[in-house]
């Protein structure tokens, strides 16, 4: 019994997730769709609750090793359930506009944030596949929320069967190591493959590689991204970008760095490839996009090669660099999603690139928030993008992946052509014709954005003082050194 | 001699059905031998010695997702006709890709018939004889496993809102069930009594 009364003290943030969100579904389902708001404000508080008892709570491992808490996974889930909190914000807005206003929105972001917080801190092979299907089963259903939108439906379905066949070669891949090793804890799989590394292990590894890449959309395994980010609603979207991908690059981290530090070698060369891939597929693809939200998913395929680099890395200094990266990116995928929330001429929401045409004249704080996004999205000194891409480039040349994160600079340079006709659009060129009113910003979404792009310059120089102490207390307390 | 007889009867009839699966030109015979196949796996895993996965063969797969496979078979307006009309056209690639996996089958199980896979890793649990399946099972599921237990009843509960949030919605002029309303009903407010001329009949219009 004391075993299981410090188990439950060590995963109390999931616990109160958990049991916090089958709290609010009955309320929800006993007061009616109209307790949609009051749902939303307690799932925030709820969730500002699990972090607060994710960095306040005790490290150890729980479970049978199936849970570990340790500074990498805390890290990991303050940065999580905050970004699952701003993104029922900005999601409770947008269902009030569309009227579809339902509580089951914030509940589900409650329940995939208990499962994103299990991929953080999961020890074992198990407690890694039951933690990503938790998160990804609510995910699906957010993507097609908006059932009467074609599109959302589509994007919901897409997103579901590619996600299977993800989860069946992570499942294949893990059943592998399983068969090999004779265990489904990461210490003692990192026991026996550090002395005996075989063909049918590394096989095996590789299938995992790839499902995570999945989750991630890394490409080559992106293809579900674009029509995702296109058709899922835009709140929904917000919050792909940022929380299910730390879980999941955090979780890569743990896996390849924990499970398999004795064949780094192997499974080094799988992720530079694919950061190569992701680079170009990223950088060339977005060049042809006319939506932004497409824009946005082959701008985030690049990205992701960025935070992929810091893990093939794999000293603790690339750990570092992709924690650091992954903050700064969320902070500024959320202003992105949030300005996009808050631009609608003629009660249409801005989306297509060349609507964006004139914006100076119409909204000129909004065009000037979008130029510095864009710019620190782009890696543009002294603004907070750089600052990630200059830490992962500093841990891959440290270790002699140089190359590799020169490779991700030319993609840098090809993908600010997009991002530059965006700025040059915004500012130089006359708004379209028939424009007749300009409707008022929903006040949350516009606060957020801008607070993301104040965020990017200049409060990045001061949060970079205590940000780099955290990822690296993060980094190297997990040991991956 | 008994197990093998048992044993080589229902791998035939496992492997027959599983063909049948395929070929059969009818989609409903083809899951009613699909049922044919799991039945007899589950007998093939009792010869095993492991009955609580037999017993969940046949619930878990007979009863619920052949079942369902039926339903979605019988109610889906697919025509089956035109669906199977490449079926000659990609019999040889089909094949190729079958005798693949067969070949690769094969090899893994040589592989591990010569060395074991996990030959020096941690050696998995005795199955001991004085504890039935069920029993050791159930002796980790609940202490063990429990936090993958209840992860994986959250995992359901999600699916279930999702098939909620996903389907269900509230027509205006949908009639529904009132239980309250229903049985306070009394024949003052139910039923009522028309006066109807004799010999002259009543026709419906007059009665509403």
């Amino acid at each position: 019994m004391p075993d299981l009364i410090s188990a439950l003290q060590l995963s109390a943030s999931e616990a109160t997730l958990a049991v916090g969100g089958l709290v609010l579904l009955m309320l929800g389902a006993f007061a009616g769709e109209k307790s949609a708001r009051f749902v939303s404000v307690l799932s925030i508080l709820l969730l500002l609750a699990a972090t607060a008892l994710a960095v306040t709570g005790p490290l150890g491992q729980a479970f049978n090793g199936a849970y570990v808490a340790d500074p990498l996974a805390v890290y990991g889930k303050a940065l999580i359930f905050l970004s699952s909190a701003v993104a029922i914000v900005l999601g409770d807005g947008w269902m009030k506009r569309t009227r579809i206003a339902r509580f089951e929105f914030p509940v589900l972001i409650v329940l995939a944030s208990a499962g994103m917080g299990m991929m953080a801190s999961s020890g074992d092979l198990i407690s890694l596949y039951v933690g990503i299907e938790l998160h990804s089963l609510a995910l699906y259903v957010l993507a097609a929320f908006h059932r009467d939108d074609l599109k959302a439906s589509e994007a919901g379905l897409k997103y579901f069967v590619l996600g299977a066949l993800s989860s069946g070669l992570l499942l294949y891949g893990a059943s592998l190591i399983y068969g090999f090793t004779g265990s489904m804890r990461f210490d003692e799989i990192a026991a026996y493959a550090a002395t005996n590394a075989s063909p049918g292990l590394i096989f095996g590894l590789v299938f995992l590689i790839c499902g995570l890449a999945f989750k991630v959309s890394a490409a080559p395994f992106h293809m579900w991204t674009p029509d995702v980010y296109e058709g899922a609603p835009t709140p929904v979207v917000a919050l792909f970008a940022t929380a299910p991908k730390v879980a999941a690059m955090v979780l890569i981290a743990r896996t390849l760095e924990g499970a398999f530090a004795g064949s780094h070698d192997q499974w080094a060369q799988v992720l530079i490839l694919i950061s190569l891939i992701s680079f170009a597929v990223g950088a060339f693809g977005g060049l042809v996009q006319k939506d932004l939200q497409r824009l946005l998913a082959y701008s985030s395929i690049a990205n992701i090669g960025y935070a992929l680099l810091g893990i093939a890395v794999g000293t603790t200094l690339g750990v570092q660099a992709m924690l650091l990266f992954m903050t700064l990116y969320v902070i500024d995928q959320f202003g992105f999603f949030a300005l996009i929330l808050s631009l609608s001429r003629n009660g249409r929401p801005i989306r297509r690139i060349e609507d964006f045409a004139g914006l100076r004249k119409d909204r000129p704080v909004m065009a000037l928030v979008l130029t510095v996004l864009s710019l620190s999205v782009l890696g543009m000194p002294p603004l907070a993008g750089f600052w990630g891409k200059w830490a992962v480039f500093g841990a891959a040349a440290e270790a002699g992946y140089w190359m590799v994160g020169a490779a991700g600079l030319v993609a840098s340079v090809v993908a600010g052509f997009y991002y530059l006709r965006i700025i040059k659009l915004m500012w130089f060129d006359p708004a379209p014709e028939g424009v007749e009113a300009i409707d008022r910003s929903p006040i949350e979404a516009k606060t957020i954005a801008i607070a993301a792009a104040l965020f990017s310059f200049p409060l990045v120089m001061v949060a970079l003082t205590w940000l780099e102490p955290l990822t690296r207390a993060a980094a190297v307390g997990y040991g991956a050194g | 001699m008994l197990t093998g007889i048992a044993f080589y009867l229902l791998a035939a009839v496992a492997v027959v059905g599983g063909l049948m699966v395929v070929t059969a030109k009818n989609p409903v015979h083809s899951v009613l031998w699909l049922i044919l196949t799991f039945f007899s796996s589950a007998g093939l895993f009792v010869l095993l010695g492991a009955e609580f996965l037999a017993m969940l063969l046949v619930v878990v797969y007979v009863g619920a997702v052949a079942v369902l496979f039926l339903f979605v078979v019988m109610m889906l307006d697919v025509d089956f006709v035109r669906l199977r009309e490449g079926y000659a056209r990609y019999l040889p690639l089909a094949a190729i890709v079958a005798g693949i996996l067969l070949a690769e089958m094969i090899m893994i199980s040589l592989v591990v018939v010569q060395g074991g896979a996990a030959a020096n890793a941690v050696t998995p649990a005795v199955a001991t004889t004085d504890m039935t399946n069920v029993e050791a099972i159930g002796r980790v599921l609940y202490t063990d496993y429990v936090y993958i237990f209840q992860a994986a009843g959250i995992v359901l509960l999600i699916a279930m809102i999702g098939a909620i949030v996903l389907t269900l919605r509230h027509k205006p002029n949908v009639k529904r069930q009132k239980a309250h309303d229903q049985v306070n009903r009394d024949r003052k407010t139910a039923v009522e009594v028309k006066g109807a001329t004799t010999g002259a009949g009543v026709s419906a219009e007059d009665l509403i």
